[in-house]
């Protein structure tokens, strides 16, 4: 077996300072695979103050970066290399990127929410700022040149006037700086990058397509053996009984493991482990605990609220709305999604002499620490984190619930435990995106002006956090008894300037299934409700939905966005639904508009669809996105991100819906949860707003929240039917073209 | 009881020891032979991640039991195709596409439209679509592989 293991180049530790010199660029994983000396030993400083615990200058003219925000398949690693090259005058093939590993990497706060550029790549460009100042300062020293007669390029600083330079290398000899990130430091003048802008060729991409790039699911260390868990058959389920006979004539098994109602077979090969799995025979209590999947939406309405948060509240939407020339009222709903990352969790965990190391392809390993820690009470000082990046990764799937599975089977064998999740693990017990209901009324005056708007939006209590481990419920382990289902009240609240407004979300003291974030959380459930009930104003007042919007936004740069998507899509001002349609085949366009968390990135989309009205099939050939996300790193990773957020969010909207008994989640596998294929895929059409002036804002979730009420605004624009009901199946369409 | 198999993989002949003949060629080639090209992404044949050549087939190595094997099949994977530093041309499009986003797929990605592309040279953009119809994506890269493959084809 050639794992890729372990390597101590790279790292080496002299009279207890540490000194960085990678000398194998190139080589990725060795990067990331220091040997398991976990928490003990490590000098090298990870507080977020600290330019060290940023970055170290190798002897060999290479910089290393630490990074707590991981790639995700993002390509955040090359956003990241870019930044910091270009604040360090360095090419980038001199960087090198350590991400999200506790002993090495500053807690820069999970990679979620659209933030590792826009807080993360700030940081490190901030701390590469420093270092450049302080190498410039202690050449102009050794150099007797003033600091502004000097210039630094290509890991060198000299005087401009000409002459011999100094290496980084040769100006700090132990490769640490002992210094204060300054967050007031003067980064780069954006005339002069080199690097930031550019659409820069992805660091990861040559080994991926050539697989020898190691993923989480391809990592292994020595002596390591492989486990699968058997979940309950329903989830609140109570092991009864465990008849370990069913599985002893498996070559190979090493355990059993059951503590409480957490039960898992580990075997020295992985097929093993598989065939044990399923082989082995369980009683388990009968439990009945969730609701009815066909009145999920009753259950959500009779929900206990603990809380109400007004998100928005100007002037008097009650008092205006019985005022208003025209009223109108709808609900819109959001079904419960999956991840569906193509590989299912894996992680790797390690306990020895008290030390826990685990390999893990975790958003958000410093927040995982801490959890594993808890749960086995152990000091998080003794535990140590190390990302290795896993299949794609869009919000809070099951990598940490992995991660604790494999933490509990390691103290239980006494060796390394590798837990690979099988399909319908994941599936099953990932956490899920809520369902999301919510009611809308708005008023409009004589010439179709919104007068009054106000929505109650019925989502889960909790924010971001620590989602509750898996394996500390079902072994009855400490860990957190709070939802954890992400910021989704964001975008609750409208972008338009409307004189009376009153934006509520009542948030509910349960949800039926673990609910986390999943890409665009809240955020795209809301702004599909807002952006299509407001399409719905539009037609009221027989208005174009492009104007419309226009009429109510004051905000220059939404205008822009709005304006060259219309240009984009060549979008021609009539109200909507069109008139006179023939065939089989009808064919309208939608548009729909968000300003992220209304304080950051501006996006734009048209859809066009087709619907075919005897089968209710919808589909999208083509959407237009148009996005201003600031000062871009990168402009094709973020291409890639607009593609994959449409794409994804067309298969959310049309096809995705996770579907359960009385005891658990029934849709296990592809086939029971589809998603959208090669042949129904969108063509993609984008435009950019580049701003290498303005802060730069994230790009992987915006683009996302634009879509639902794009597709719903172009299906009510083809047929004069307005579906409110995620995913728009042909059934569901069907039925509303039937009823209209 | 464990038995002795040897296998053509990647052009080289490969000892591996195999305690249930019915095991997977997925876990053959991932956990004793150390490969990291065919990937596990669902092991009922639904995805794609698993795909490896077979005699020039792209077939699905995670509903593939080792001992199915014909005596003398040539399996390549992804590694067989080509390296970073002298990838095939195939793999050289997909990098000149940036035809990824986490890359967890693109494994099957590459081994179908090989497969493909020694059939039928120039496929239309349908055809392409449409022989990865059984393959999934989860990131939304379908376009850029789509791209990449027309460019592997000399059809861009
Ligand atoms: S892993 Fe083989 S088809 Fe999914
Ligand atoms: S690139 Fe991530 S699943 Fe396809």
């Amino acid at each position: 077996m050639n794992a890729p293991l372990l390597s101590r180049r790279g790292l080496l530790l002299q009279g207890g300072a540490l000194v960085v010199g990678f000398s194998l660029p190139g080589r990725r994983a060795e990067a990331q695979t220091f040997a398991p000396v976990a928490t003990t030993g490590f000098s090298k400083p990870v507080a977020p103050d600290q330019v060290d615990s940023f970055l170290a200058l190798g002897a060999d003219g290479r910089v290393t970066i630490f990074s707590g925000k991981v790639d995700l398949g993002t390509g955040v690693e090359t956003a990241m290399a870019q930044i910091a090259a270009e604040e360090l005058d360095l090419p980038l093939d001199r960087v090198t990127i350590v991400q999200g590993d506790t002993a090495l990497t500053p807690d820069q706060g999970p990679t979620y929410g659209s933030l590792s550029i826009q807080k993360g790549g700030v940081e490190i460009r901030q701390a590469a700022a420093t270092a450049r100042a302080r190498l410039v300062q202690i050449a102009s020293e050794r150099l007797g040149v003033p600091a502004d007669a000097l210039v630094s390029e290509n890991g060198t600083v000299r005087p401009k006037a000409g002459g011999q330079g100094l290496s980084y290398a040769d100006l700090v000899k132990d490769g640490r700086l002992d210094l204060k990130v300054d967050p007031a430091v003067k980064t780069k003048d954006p005339a002069r990058f080199a690097l930031v802008g550019k659409p820069v060729a992805r660091i990861d991409i040559p080994e991926k397509m050539t697989g020898r790039f190691t993923y989480m699911q391809d990592y292994r260390v020595p002596g390591m053996v492989h486990a699968r868990v058997v979940r309950p058959p329903a989830i609140g389920a109570d092991l009864q009984s465990v008849d370990e006979a069913s599985v002893a004539n498996i070559p190979g098994l090493i355990k059993v493991v059951r503590q409480g109602n957490f039960l898992a077979v580990v075997a020295q090969k992985e097929w093993a482990a598989i065939k044990a799995a399923g082989q082995l025979k369980a009683t388990w209590s009968k439990w009945e605990g969730l609701p009815e999947q066909d009145k999920l939406w009753q259950h959500v309405r009779a929900t206990k609220v603990t809380k109400d948060d007004v998100t928005s509240s100007t002037g008097d939407a009650e008092a205006a709305l019985g005022q208003a020339a025209r009223r109108l009222e709808a609900s819109y709903d959001f079904a419960i999604h999956t991840h569906g990352s193509i590989g299912p969790s894996c992680a790797i965990a390690e306990l020895k002499d008290g030390l826990l190391t685990c390999w893990t392809a975790s958003q958000m390993t410093h927040a995982l620490r801490k959890q594993l820690a808890a749960m086995i009470g152990l000091a998080p000082e003794a535990v140590r984190c190390i990302y290795v990046e896993g299949s794609g990764c869009y919000g809070r799937n099951g990598h940490e619930d992995a991660a604790g599975d494999a933490v509990l089977l390691a103290r239980a064998v006494g060796r390394p435990v590798r837990v690979q999740w099988s399909r319908a693990d994941e599936h099953g017990w990932d956490p899920k995106g809520p369902p999301t209901l919510i009611d809308l009324k708005a008023g409009l005056d004589q010439q179709g002006n919104v007068t009054a708007w106000s929505s109650q939006f019925h989502i889960p209590e909790g924010a971001a956090g620590n989602v509750p481990l898996v394996a500390a419920s079902l072994a009855d382990l400490p860990h957190e008894t709070t939802m954890a289902p992400g910021n989704i009240i964001g975008n609750s609240a409208l972008p338009y300037a409307f004189p009376n407004v009153r934006t509520v979300c009542h948030r509910l003291a349960s949800t039926p299934l673990r609910p986390s974030w999943i890409r665009t959380p809240g955020r795209m459930q809301n702004t599909y409700a807002n952006e299509a009930f407001l399409d719905e104003c539009a037609a009221a007042a027989g208005a174009d939905p492009l104007d419309y919007r226009l009429r109510a936004l004051k905000d220059p740069r939404g205008i822009e966005v709005l304006k060259r998507v219309a240009e984009l899509a060549k979008w021609q001002a009539r109200p909507s639904p069109v008139k006179d349609v023939a065939g089989d085949v009808l064919r309208g366009r939608g548009i729909s508009y968000v300003k992220y968390e209304l304080n950051r990135t501006y996006v734009a989309g048209v859809a066009e669809v087709e619907v075919n009205r005897h089968t209710g099939q919808v589909r999208v050939p083509r959407f237009f996105v148009v996005q201003d996300c600031g000062q871009i790193i990168n402009p094709d990773g973020v291409r890639n991100q607009l593609d994959g957020n449409v794409i994804q969010t067309v298969s959310r909207v049309l096809m995705e819906e996770v579907t359960f008994d009385r005891g658990a989640v029934t849709s296990l596998d592809w086939s029971s949860y589809p998603i959208l294929t090669f042949p129904d895929v969108p063509e993609v059409v984008i435009d950019l707003i580049d701003r290498p002036t303005e802060k730069p804002w994230g790009a992987g979730e915006p683009s996302a929240a634009i879509v639902p009420a794009a597709v719903s605004n172009a299906v009510f624009d083809a047929t004069g039917v307005r579906v409110r009901s995620v995913p728009f199946t042909p059934a569901k369409v069907r039925a509303a073209l039937q009823g209209a | 009881m464990a038995q002795q198999m040897s296998l053509d993989v990647n052009g080289r002949a490969a000892q591996v020891s195999v305690d249930d003949p019915d095991t997977p060629l997925l876990y053959v080639l991932r956990d004793d032979l150390g490969l990291h090209g065919p990937r596990f992404g669902c092991g009922l044949g639904q995805c794609g991640a698993c795909t490896v050549h077979i005699d020039g087939q792209a077939v699905r190595s995670c509903i593939t039991p080792v001992s199915s094997l014909k005596a003398g099949a040539k399996v390549v994977t992804l590694e067989g195709l080509g390296s970073p530093e002298q990838p095939h041309p195939i793999q050289a499009a997909f990098i000149a596409e940036q035809a990824a986003q986490c890359g967890y797929c693109i494994n099957g990605m590459i081994m179908q439209s090989a497969a493909l592309l020694n059939e039928t040279p120039k496929p239309d953009e349908a055809a392409i679509r449409q022989a990865l119809a059984q393959n999934l994506c989860r990131c939304g890269t379908h376009l850029r592989i789509v791209r990449a493959v027309q460019r592997a084809a000399g059809t861009l």
